[in-house]
């Protein structure tokens, strides 16, 4: 907007639908050459679809793609490498085994009389790595020799070895230290002064402000707006993500952290605990009946913590006590009996069993706590399948039905129906609302409330604050894997208070 | 119907059948020969009863996304340390027939355990994990017999792979109580749901509380279990122990059983009855290329082309690409008939 040039790729009006699901709806996106630009958005943003149609993983159902001035058509991922577009995945997709040319000429070797010309890629590599990245390492050893760090930087080079104009760069900071972020930082000022184009997906917010120079907000597949890094504080930029204008913050909802079923005595207490990499040291305690909440932007330790009281991974430091008594918890097994359910937010992958049916998906937790030989008589399970089918209407209201045949919120209804029939004392509901429409969400909501006016403790891990607002009495604000505050919900709180917490920094 | 995971295995079984009757007039007719039935279809069951044990075994053990490649040596374990337990000089056994077969199955238990403390608690990969008993397995058989067929002289041995009951071959009860067993473990307990979901989703499984470790190390032991009784039928019936040969590649015929009946490789839903018609489709086929006379050296081939139109038949996908094959002709030449 401020450069006088003109931008070097537009996106204009992009839309895509899944069926079911509207994952970009009249999307923008302008790139200059020489900026880094930052897209920013929280999970279901559609951050991963915009970048999956621009390289041609999708294609576009709407809307047109410019590059310098000549509308493309993007089909396939080997079309955009050919326009100069290339992505760094999350993950390094490399292969460590193969040695660090191999990786970055593979694909594309150079031919010398119908055999490789090792020599020629040899210098082709070790001149690409010095020259625009900096680093001077032997091209010949296997990558898997070099840290993670490196392979970073080898696989931007692979990027830019296709003459690229657009550098994607998701989420490229997520498994690196301190020094090697400043090293990945060098390089990529070094390649925006070469006039790149560069997309930069992180949910570090110190380094969106370290690094870019603009910005884009998506929210739900909606664009949002686009920003001069500089120009927007991080209180509006957390606002935007996360929706809610303040001034459309209204007042809260009544019903808040009244908990009826709450009583004075502690269910669960952690005192130091923490997991190196995953969460610094907190402490928290749950009482019975209370519905505890933990907000943070994602990837700021929500679901570590949670794990870490599920068993699910093990706690380096510190102590969990149980209803007063000090427990070890260093299985899920060992929590479910202890009365902990934890309902987690990937769904496919730690949820779901994809080929069972409904009933067998719910009854898995129950007959795993009863063991081999005492099996739930199969009426008995078509009967508890039934109650929770009709409970949180699932829908096809079918118990025998395969759950990979189910919608995604119905799925996570039976995830749901799967730890209440285990009715435990102490419920860890990860994202439960993800995914899910509006109605479904509300349903959630009272459910919650009413199970812990029955005396379940709820740990509630949501994006959405305004749920949480609505339903905790206590919330726990994670920020860069840290416990950083902790609000006693009441009616003065509002989002504003917990956006603070959650953004840090200057306000 | 046509859904059912059955459907295509007991077509194509019913097939070679009628092929063979073809052939053979009298093939699906049982008649009583020295005070027990005796016929083609007795004589597949009977001589099927070995495969159609470790097919079972193997069908739990890839339900939970493993593999057990050491069966075929186990036979020759079992048969080889039956053998040398029950092999007295003058047609004595050493010890009770029955301390034989505990003993037997004990060991076969024993190569179970091996096996699933190496794949679950260890985290070997089934395929090398069990590659290890494979070659271990047939070595020790060979040790013990010495390199040669050790032959057996006790009588009462060889009841078990050779001997009848009530008219019928005493192999086919044994089959008939393990499927039984294997059918109510899977079925009334929560065993069968259990190596359902880790065999589909370990870490979900995990999440939900359920000791995969505990699963895993139970449907190897099942299927060392399986094999060292398929080795003591083999053993029996022939009344000697071969440690070269015994359950060779047997294996590769009980994964093939498996995978014709329905089970997929990727773990998860496992059918039971359909790794017995599995079985006993190969099984069939075996006995057809015999009984009509294709020249032995063709065998192999044959079963590999049967098997093969077996597992296409039982693909969605390829099924699909038949279904979409057939009307696409049809409207081909629908067009063609008007520009013509």
């Amino acid at each position: 907007m401020q450069q006088k040039h003109t931008p070097m790729l537009v996106m204009e009006g992009i839309t895509k639908e899944f069926p079911g699901v509207k994952a970009l709806s009249n999307v923008h996106l302008n790139l200059y050459p020489g900026e880094v630009h930052a897209l920013m958005g929280e999970n279901g943003a559609g951050k991963s679809t915009l970048i999956k149609v621009l390289t041609g993983v999708y294609t576009i159902d709407e809307g047109t793609v410019t590059l310098e001035g000549k509308n493309i058509k993007v089909s396939n991922p080997l079309d955009a490498q050919d326009l100069g577009i290339s992505t760094v995945y999350q993950e390094v997709n490399l292969c460590t085994n193969l040695s660090v040319v191999e990786n970055i000429f593979i694909g594309r070797e150079i031919m010398k009389r119908g055999r490789i010309n090792w020599k020629e890629m040899n210098r082709q590599a070790k001149d690409l790595l010095k020259t625009r990245l900096n680093l001077d390492i032997d091209v010949t050893k296997l990558l898997s020799s070099y840290s993670v760090a490196i392979q970073q930087m080898i696989a931007i080079a692979r990027a830019l070895n296709v003459s690229a104009k657009v550098l994607i760069l998701d989420e490229p900071t997520s498994s690196l230290d301190k020094n090697e972020v400043n090293h990945l930082f060098n390089v990529i000022r070094k390649l925006k002064s070469e006039g790149l184009a560069i997309v930069f997906v992180s949910h570090f917010l110190d380094q969106i402000y370290e690094i870019t120079d603009r910005l884009t907000v998506l929210r739900n597949g909606q664009w949002i707006g686009e920003y001069m890094t500089k120009e927007i504080t991080r209180f509006d930029l957390v606002t935007k993500m996360i929706g809610k204008e303040l001034t459309e913050l209204g007042q809260k909802a009544k019903s808040i952290g009244e908990a009826k079923g709450m009583n004075n005595n502690l269910f669960l207490q952690g005192k130091n605990v923490s997991k190196q990499g995953n969460i610094d040291a907190f402490d928290l305690s749950i009482y019975e009946g209370e519905i505890v909440g933990l907000a943070g932007l994602l990837g700021s330790g929500r679901t570590e913590l949670a794990r870490l009281l599920f068993g699910a991974d093990k706690a380096d430091t510190g102590e969990i006590f149980i209803q007063g008594k000090k427990t070890k918890l260093s299985s899920p097994k060992q929590a479910i009996s202890k009365g902990i359910a934890f309902c987690s937010e990937n769904r496919k992958t730690e949820g779901i069993i994809p080929d069972l049916t409904i009933r067998e998906n719910m009854i898995l937790a129950i007959q795993g706590i009863q063991g081999w030989f005492n099996y739930i008589p199969k009426k008995k399970q078509i009967e508890i399948a039934d109650e929770y089918v009709k409970l949180l209407n699932i829908n096809p209201p079918n118990p025998e039905q395969l759950i990979k045949n189910l919608s995604g919120g119905n799925q996570q209804k039976v995830m749901l129906a799967r730890w209440l029939i285990t009715n435990p004392k102490l419920l860890i509901l990860d994202e439960p609302t993800r995914g899910i429409d509006i109605g479904a969400k509300a349903e959630i909501q009272k459910l919650m409330l009413s199970l812990s006016e029955e005396g379940m403790s709820i740990l509630f891990v949501s994006s959405e604050l305004e749920e949480v607002i609505r339903t905790c009495r206590k919330i726990a604000v994670l920020r860069d894997h840290k416990k950083v505050s902790e609000i006693e919900n009441n009616q003065h709180v509002t989002q504003k208070d917990i956006m603070k917490a959650m953004a840090g920094g200057m306000v | 119907m046509m859904k059912s995971k059955l459907f295509w295995p007991i077509i194509v079984l019913v097939l070679i059948l009628l092929i063979n009757l073809f052939f053979d007039k009298s093939f699906f007719s049982i008649e009583v020969r020295n005070g027990h039935l005796a016929g083609s279809l007795i004589d597949i069951l009977n001589r099927g009863a070995p495969l159609i044990l470790i097919s079972i075994g193997m069908t739990l053990v890839i339900a939970t996304k493993g593999i057990d490649l050491g069966v075929g040596s186990v036979i020759a374990m079992a048969g080889a340390v039956g053998a040398m337990t029950v092999s007295g000089a003058s047609g004595d056994s050493l010890v009770p027939l029955f301390m034989a077969i505990a003993f037997v199955i004990g060991i076969s238990l024993l190569t179970g355990v091996w096996n699933g403390v190496l794949v679950s608690h260890i985290g070997v990969q089934p395929i090398v994990a069990t590659l290890i008993l494979m070659v271990a397995g047939r070595g020790v058989a060979q040790l013990i017999t010495d390199g040669q067929i050790m032959t057996v002289y006790y009588d009462p041995y060889t009841f078990i792979g050779g001997g009848y009951l009530f008219m019928i071959p005493f192999s086919i009860f044994i089959v008939a109580a393990v499927l039984a067993i294997a059918s109510f473990l899977t079925r009334k307990t929560a065993i069968g749901l259990f190596i359902e979901s880790v065999g589909a989703n370990p870490e979900a499984s995990r999440l939900s509380g359920i000791n995969s470790k505990n699963i895993l190390l139970m449907v190897y032991m099942f299927s060392g279990l399986c094999a060292g009784i398929a080795g003591l039928i083999l053993s029996s019936n022939v009344a000697s122990a071969d440690g070269n040969n015994a359950g060779l590649w047997y294996e590769l015929d009980a994964i093939l059983a498996v995978v014709i009946g329905g089970t997929s490789l990727n773990g998860g839903r496992f059918y039971l009855m359909g790794t017995v018609i599995g079985a006993l489709i190969i099984q069939s086929l075996t006995t057809t290329i015999y009984s009509i006379g294709i020249a032995p050296e063709i065998n192999l081939v044959v079963k590999a082309v049967v098997v093969l139109i077996v597992c296409l038949l039982q693909s969605p996908e390829f099924r699909k690409k038949l279904t979409n094959y057939f009307p696409a002709r049809k409207t081909a030449k629908k067009s063609e008939g008007v520009t013509l």
